[in-house]
């Protein structure tokens, strides 16, 4: 009967009672878009980093992986010294360069990285074969797309350009023996892959055996960061950066995001809360003469406390359920936005849906709205019967 | 209608120089000033004066709806100013019954569930409360208009199911401020002349009024000036 009569006073004022709701509604989604704002990246970085099995990655000492032009000196070694570790089960070179080519006489540029194809995490095939020969690559659709190029087409790519001579450097010949799709680089970057010796070689790294990075992966259950420890003191060349270094990393380059996150958060909850007491106060209000009436006739101060929740609690449920909603669009929107922002990886979400957060978000709306009806309740509860029925014949 | 709660010939309302004041802009307001009366079971009064004389704080007095500032009030034995909150309401509840001049029916509710609510209230069960209801509204003569909101219902009807609703817990005493206040006078007559039928269907009304057709119908008229009682006439003993 409780909850009955709450809805039905929330029926009474259909418009108010939809204004107020859609108002929590977009409180709520902005609650929920912030929880996913302030988890999503460093969840969604951790996804990509942990996605290829690679546990630990080893760039020159002192950078982050790509984050210079740094090269690492005999790969071969290091390698041969990873491999001396039990828990290390795969080494994965990696070394990444700025190739050309043309078309129409109109220079094309893309990312190359070579490779090891046999224990490559960079790439995913799609069609086609992997660049498992020093005369082929892979290559993303946006370098075919660019380069107007087919799978099988050969075309000749240059790792350097000499102004003086106005002449490519470094070319070599190759067949785009199949299509793969990178992870780890951003959306629309031309990109292709092939066997870390030919790109050595035609970026003139060959001699000294450079890469970029190295990927590791570990048995399971082996102790990362004692792997890690082991690295650093026994190669130093190489920084090891395991996966809760590097989004410890991100977690200090992220603080900001999450400060804002936090108070446009609780911006939202406050608002939601507000709308909530507010549109409870004016119901109580409205109705003084109805609630000492049902007071005189032996309703319960407590039924009249209940009553009064039950109308906040309701709005502020259907608000936090349209704003699940609402929320879960407006992040995809603005998901699609955000991650075609130069530079970042394309599977990189700023906004993760993570149940338990959003439930949390949800949640505490909620209890906000429970806790707006807290003052209209008191207020109604604490109504001089007697008084307000004089008040309400006077008037 | 109504079911015995005390024993004998003890009145159900006795009131003992009963005195109400309300603090008004610094001054106090000597609503009503030392005021003794019995209502027996069965009683039908009628509390008439002028405009402002204290009638309807006295029957919110006599309704455990407001507090005496001094004197005693004793209703169906019980001294409702020794009562928690609580306690007070469940007794309204379960002992009185109540019936405005602007019958005050909860909008929302349809004419069934306004009867029903006290009962709800009271925790009885729902087959029971559906049977309670019927009867009721059989009573007023409103049992096919159930499910009618207040405002698809005329004012008489209105005042009907509040009076439906008001007896809902077969209440020992049920009392009414103007109740045909709001009413034009054919309307009125129909609310009188229900009145009267409770009454010897036996159960104690005590109605608060301006109105001199419904003061005549009652078995005794108190009449108030100034916060006290002026003249008490008893027009017709109890049958």
């Amino acid at each position: 009967m409780r909850l009955f009569l709450a809805l039905a006073s929330l029926r009474r004022h259909r418009s108010r009672t939809m204004l107020a709701t859609a108002g929590v509604a977009i409180a709520a989604a902005l609650l929920l878009d912030m929880v996913m704002l302030s988890g999503g990246m460093r969840a969604s970085f951790g996804n990509l980093l942990t996605a290829q099995g690679f546990q630990m990655r080893l760039p020159p000492r002192g950078t982050l992986p790509f984050d210079t032009e740094a090269t690492i000196d005999g790969a071969g070694e290091i390698i041969a010294m990873l491999r001396q570790k039990s828990e290390i089960i795969a080494v994965s070179p990696v070394l990444g360069a700025t190739v050309r080519t043309t078309r129409d006489e109109h220079p094309v540029t893309a990312f190359a990285l070579g490779i090891d194809p046999s224990v490559q995490g960079d790439y995913r095939m799609e069609s086609g074969r992997d660049a498992t020969d020093s005369s082929s690559l892979v290559a993303n659709v946006e370098f075919l797309h660019a380069a107007g190029l087919q799978l099988g087409d050969t075309i000749t790519l240059a790792a350097g350009y000499n102004p003086q001579l106005r002449a490519f450097t470094g070319t070599r010949a190759l067949t785009i023996a199949g299509r793969a799709r990178f992870i780890y680089l951003s959306t629309g970057q031309p990109a292709v892959a092939m066997p870390l010796r030919s790109l050595q070689a035609m970026s003139g790294h060959l001699k000294d055996d450079a890469v970029s990075v190295f990927m590791v992966r570990t048995r399971p259950g082996a102790d990362v960061e004692a792997i890690a420890r082991w690295i650093q003191g026994t190669i130093p060349r190489v920084d090891a950066v395991s996966t809760a270094q590097a989004l410890a990393k991100v977690d200090e380059r992220l603080s900001y995001f999450r400060q804002l996150s936090f108070i446009l958060g609780a911006v939202s909850l406050i608002v939601g809360f507000l709308l909530t007491t507010t549109l409870v106060t004016v119901s109580v209000n409205d109705r003084v003469g109805e609630i000492a009436v049902m007071r005189a006739i032996g309703v319960s101060r407590a039924h009249v406390v209940h009553q009064v929740l039950l109308e906040g609690t309701a709005i502020s449920l259907g608000g936090a359920l349209l704003g699940l909603a609402l929320g879960l669009v407006t992040a995809r929107w603005l998901n699609t936005i955000l991650s075609s922002f130069p530079g970042l990886p394309a599977a990189i979400d700023f906004f993760l849906f993570q149940p338990r957060a959003a439930w949390t978000a949800l949640g505490l709306l909620v209890l906000s709205g429970i806790a707006a009806g807290i003052y209209p309740a008191w207020r109604a509860a604490s109504l001089p019967v007697a008084r307000t029925l004089r008040e309400e014949a006077v008037a | 209608m109504t079911k015995p709660l005390i024993a004998g010939d003890a009145p159900i309302v006795s009131a003992r120089d009963v005195r109400r004041d309300y603090p008004l802009e610094g001054e106090a307001v000597h609503a009503v000033r030392g005021v003794s009366l019995d209502v027996e079971r069965g009683e039908y009064v009628a509390i008439v004066g002028p405009s402002g004389c204290g009638k309807s704080t006295l029957l919110n007095l006599i309704g455990a709806i407001d507090t005496p500032s001094g004197g005693t009030v004793s209703i169906a034995g019980r001294d409702p100013s020794a009562m928690s909150d609580r306690e007070v309401t469940r007794f309204r509840l379960e002992h009185i019954g109540f019936v405005f001049q602007r019958f005050y029916l909860m909008p929302i509710l349809s004419a069934a569930e306004n009867v029903e609510l006290p009962m709800a209230e009271r925790g009885l069960d729902k087959q029971e409360r559906r049977a309670r209801v019927r009867e009721l509204l059989a009573y007023v003569e409103l049992a096919g208009r159930a499910r009618h909101r207040p405002t698809q219902l005329s004012g008489g009807e209105q005042q009907r199911v509040a009076i439906a609703r008001a007896l809902a817990n077969s209440p020992d005493l049920l009392l009414a401020d103007e109740p045909t206040g709001e009413l034009d006078a054919r309307t009125g007559t129909d609310i009188i002349a229900l009145f009267e039928r409770l009454n010897r269907d036996g159960t104690t009304i005590v109605v608060v009024t301006h109105d001199e057709q419904l003061a005549r119908a009652a078995r005794r008229v108190i009449h108030m000036r100034d916060g006290i009682i002026v003249h008490d006439e008893v027009l017709r003993a109890i049958a």
